[in-house]
């Protein structure tokens, strides 16, 4: 089924599963409750997820394969969503043109910049990428204000011209983003006693679009080109004397994640439709390599985790305050309670970078697979186990 | 007409003379060896001929077509497969993914873009590496990693993927050095077994005179990046010129 193996069609249901029932799964505390604050099921977050999710998915189709560690990938994210708004602004608030829009304008500008930066290899590539991303970035900001408003970011107005839409609403509102007229924005809510569960269109299609990008990203790692950007990884000098041309693989690598970085950036625009430059900052592009490293480079679910993880933390984490810490150890003595808070307080609100590049360098000092291989050594230690108690094993994907 | 041709050809490294108008034709399905002392331009000459370096006068030849200003992978498209000093191989694939590149490679040319095919749909891909492996006797490391395998084998892997190009001309740039005299001589069978076999043309670079005497028809010994005398095997070992060659650096 699908042209896919058992054990990726197995990982396929697990992600499928795992997107198609997030508003449950992110959701486990009452909404009331003390621990409702690490609920996650709420549809801006949930979006952010998957989108995030497709940007590392196409990330690690070139750095996971190839090796190639492109340190600009976020251009390509902004391009996507400054593309998409203006198709929102000139032709209509549909997203499908303006992720399509999004997608073909990152993969002209990927093949623009792979094709320079692929002249190189190793460090000399990454800096390239690197330096590529930050003029897009500048141009964003300053020159080509007319194109991408500057400072401010793009963002629709009521004199917009949207020739198959309505420039503003009947009541004189801007119109949302829609799919055929379902709302992005329109959202289901279920009361299941104390808790409430959210369903988004908007994430549902970030979720399905999701779906068949990691999907694709399955077929192309099982695939003859697959294991052609493995062999450039791994000797590039047996490719060339086998009568390989590295190039053209290394840029449709190229190319083919810097469309999956512009869809993600599309995505973006058509859940909340504006676009500014930082999106593009060297920042933005060092947090999908985190990614793809926390999670696991080179494996299929890796950057999908890794992606999950990091937006958990940023934020769940960075919204505990003080007032939160002092809660929770209320039943300390006071001094003590005081201490405990000050220990932790840099660690968390807007510390919350501090506690990721912690578990950033332990996952690579001790988990060079990223949480992947974590997952591999749970199950192995589950499975050195005589049989009678080997059910847990199944609750992590390897790869 | 050899189907290697290689004339009057120069390559200077600043100060250096590599090679000194070197003239080389090579015989269609023979076994020719090329040998000399250090430093004689044995490994400049190979690189000429595949494209890693470009002579600074002169002209190559292949079966009737330049080579020069031919990037390697072009080269090797025209039917020249070289095996190197060190194996190299694909270390991070299977034994098999390492077989089955040499022949997507002879099937789709320098580039296709199959990203979304099947690899179950490649079945004449699959049965060519898997004969291949065969031939080579490597069929129970089939899945292994390559780069955990022994040097010999990697050698012998590295010679099956060149041999699965169908290569009219295969290179080889020392191909037993480092090895252990098993391994030497399991080498040699292999390069008997290949040239009796095929309809192939081997030129072999080599220090060691037992893997020369053994199987080359033909030698060309070079010495200061000049070609010396080029004669049968049998005429070879008794030449003044190349006793002197070889003794006087030894002396």
């Amino acid at each position: 089924m699908l042209g896919l193996n058992k054990h990726d069609r197995t990982l396929l249901i697990i992600v499928a599963i795992l997107t198609m029932c997030a508003p449950f799964i992110l959701n486990p505390f009452p909404t009331d409750s003390g621990m409702a604050q690490f609920n996650a099921g709420y549809p801006d977050l949930m979006q952010r997820f998957v989108i995030f999710g497709i940007f590392a998915i196409g990330f690690n189709i070139l750095f996971g394969l190839t090796g190639y560690l492109s340190f600009g990938h976020a251009a390509f994210l902004g391009v996507g969503s400054y593309s998409a708004v203006w198709m929102f602004k000139l032709l209509s608030m549909n997203v499908i043109p303006a992720i399509l829009l999004a997608m073909i304008i990152s993969g002209l500008f990927a093949v623009l910049i792979g094709y320079v930066s692929l002249r190189r290899s190793g460090i000399y590539f990454s800096i390239l990428t690197l330096a590529f991303a930050q003029m897009s970035f500048n141009l964003a900001y300053s020159v080509l204000t007319p194109i991408t408003n500057g400072e401010t970011g793009l963002q629709l107005t009521l004199d917009d011209p949207r020739i198959l839409g309505v420039s503003a609403t009947a009541d004189g509102g801007i119109p949302v983003t829609s799919l055929f007229g379902l709302e992005m924005r329109s959202t289901y809510e279920m009361a299941v006693g104390p808790w409430a569960f959210q369903f988004n269109a908007g994430y549902y299609l970030c979720a399905l679009i999701m779906l068949a990008s990691f999907y694709l990203s399955i077929r192309i790692f099982r695939s003859p080109f697959g294991m052609m950007l493995r062999a450039v990884k791994s000797n590039q000098t047996r490719l060339n004397y086998t009568g390989l041309n590295p190039r053209p693989y290394t840029l449709a690598a190229f190319v083919i994640s810097g469309m999956y970085a512009g869809l993600a950036g599309g995505l973006m625009a058509s859940m909340d439709p504006l676009a500014g430059a930082e999106r593009m900052q060297w920042t933005a592009s060092g947090e999908v390599v985190l990614m793809s490293i926390l999670g696991g480079a080179g494996t299929l679910i890796g950057p999908v985790l890794g992606a999950g993880f990091i937006k958990y933390f940023e934020n769940i984490f960075s919204k505990i305050n003080d007032t939160v810490l002092h809660n929770w150890f209320a039943f300390l003595p006071d001094g003590l309670e005081d201490a405990v808070v000050f220990i932790i307080h840099p660690f968390i609100g807007k510390g919350w970078h501090l506690t990721l590049g912690i578990l950033f360098m332990l996952v690579v000092i001790f988990l060079p697979g990223g949480l992947v291989e974590g997952g591999q050594r749970i199950r192995r230690l589950f499975s050195k186990k005589p049989a009678d108690d080997g059910k847990p094993a199944a609750t992590k994907p390897a790869e | 007409m050899g189907i290697l041709e290689v004339k009057d050809v120069n390559k200077r490294f600043g100060g250096l003379q590599a090679l000194g108008d070197v003239n080389l034709s090579i015989a269609e399905n023979s076994v020719h060896a090329i040998i000399g002392p250090n430093g004689a331009g044995k490994s400049t000459l190979l690189n000429c001929l595949v494209g890693k370096l470009i002579p600074d006068t002169g002209s190559v030849m292949f079966d009737g077509q330049s080579v020069l200003g031919r990037t390697p992978f072009q080269i090797n498209q025209m039917g020249i497969s070289r095996v190197f000093q060190t194996p190299e191989i694909f270390g991070d694939l299977s034994v098999m993914e390492n077989m089955m590149i040499p022949c997507f490679a002879k099937r789709d040319g320098s580039f296709r873009m199959h990203a979304i095919e099947n690899m179950l749909n490649e079945q004449d891909i699959v049965e060519k590496a898997e004969r291949m492996l065969i031939d080579m006797n490597m069929i129970d490391k089939r899945d292994m990693h390559a780069a955990s395998m022994s040097r010999g084998d990697k050698r012998r892997l590295e010679i099956g993927m060149c041999l699965a190009q169908e290569p009219r001309l295969l290179l080889l740039d020392e191909p037993t050095a480092g090895m252990a005299r098993a391994d030497t001589n399991n080498t040699i069978d292999l390069l008997k077994q290949i040239k009796d076999e095929r309809d192939i043309t081997i030129a072999i670079i080599e220090h060691d005179m037992h893997v020369v005497f053994s199987l080359a028809e033909r030698i060309t010994v070079l010495a200061q990046g000049t070609p010396l005398v080029e004669d049968l095997p049998e005429n070879i070992k008794g030449h003044p010129k190349v006793r002197e060659a070889y003794l006087g650096e030894a002396a």
